[in-house]
């Protein structure tokens, strides 16, 4: 089940071109549509069409410099971001390593056990 | 649809069976997982993981010993954990021989990452959502291949 919401996240960063817009943003910091359209193979129009995308899902954010209209990554949040995940992965590898020596452990007691018995 | 997730794995040198005991029996989750552990192991069984003063209830969706068992958490409070609102953690068991391959996969990360509407509550009172998504945003960047 999915909503509209989530297809609106899910068509933000699923389009290659639009990855490739964002990932422009997250390398350069900051950038105008017009320096973003120099450096990629498809039209400024098409540029200003992800940006719409990429903001309406609030993947990135905006500012006015004079006349020029400034996009950027929320380099805080991305920071934030990456900290949080690699602790979530940690803590599930955390859990699986002691899963094993448990389980080895146990194992380990049944096989001592059974040799005994036998002996 | 495409979701984020986590997933990892770890070879143990015991027997399915154990391994299964070990991933199912409350008091020995007890072990690696929560303070406090109760589980109904049964399809559509209720649970719950304690951490320290909080309680994290969740609801079991598949039994199948020794080689699968899942469940959901994560829901808003006061809501039946579904498909689009609590992430599913699946443990698979691969036996191999004497060994045991066992793999976890968390997945409706981006659920807790996804601050609209009926979710923004929810979103709320799981602030490290936002960052997991984007995070895993991080890595799809960092896994295109770069010309």
């Amino acid at each position: 089940m999915t909503s509209e919401s989530d297809d609106e996240l899910w068509s933000a960063i699923g389009d290659p071109s639009r990855r490739r817009v964002l990932d422009l943003l997250v390398r350069r910091g900051e950038a105008s549509a017009s320096w973003l359209a120099g450096q990629v193979p498809f039209s400024r129009q098409a540029v200003a069409k992800h940006l719409v995308v990429l903001e309406q899902a609030k993947l990135i954010s905006r500012r006015k410099k004079g006349r020029e209209v400034l996009y950027q990554v929320d380099a805080e949040r991305l920071d934030q971001a990456t900290r949080a995940m690699a602790e979530l992965a940690s803590q599930w590898d955390r859990r699986l390593n002691i899963i094993k020596r448990l389980a080895e452990a146990a194992h380990a007691q049944t096989r001592a056990q059974t040799q005994e018995h036998e002996a | 649809m495409a979701e984020f997730q986590i997933e990892r794995e770890v070879v143990i040198d015991a027997p399915v069976e154990v391994v299964w005991r070990t991933i199912t029996e409350p008091e020995q989750i007890r072990q690696w997982f929560a303070d406090r552990v109760e589980l109904e192991l049964e399809p559509g069984g209720r649970g719950l993981m304690g951490f320290e003063e909080r309680a994290h209830p969740l609801v079991v969706e598949a039994v199948e010993p020794p080689t699968r068992f899942s469940f959901r958490w994560n829901h808003p409070a006061g809501q039946e954990p579904a498909a689009g609102n609590s992430t599913l953690v699946e443990f698979t068991l691969v036996g191999e021989g004497e060994r045991t391959r066992l793999r976890v996969l968390e997945s409706g990360l981006e659920l807790l990452a996804w601050p609209v509407g009926d979710k923004q509550r929810f979103a709320d009172e799981h602030r490290a959502g936002w960052a997991m998504f984007m995070d895993r945003l991080a890595r799809l960047l960092a896994e295109r291949p770069r010309e």
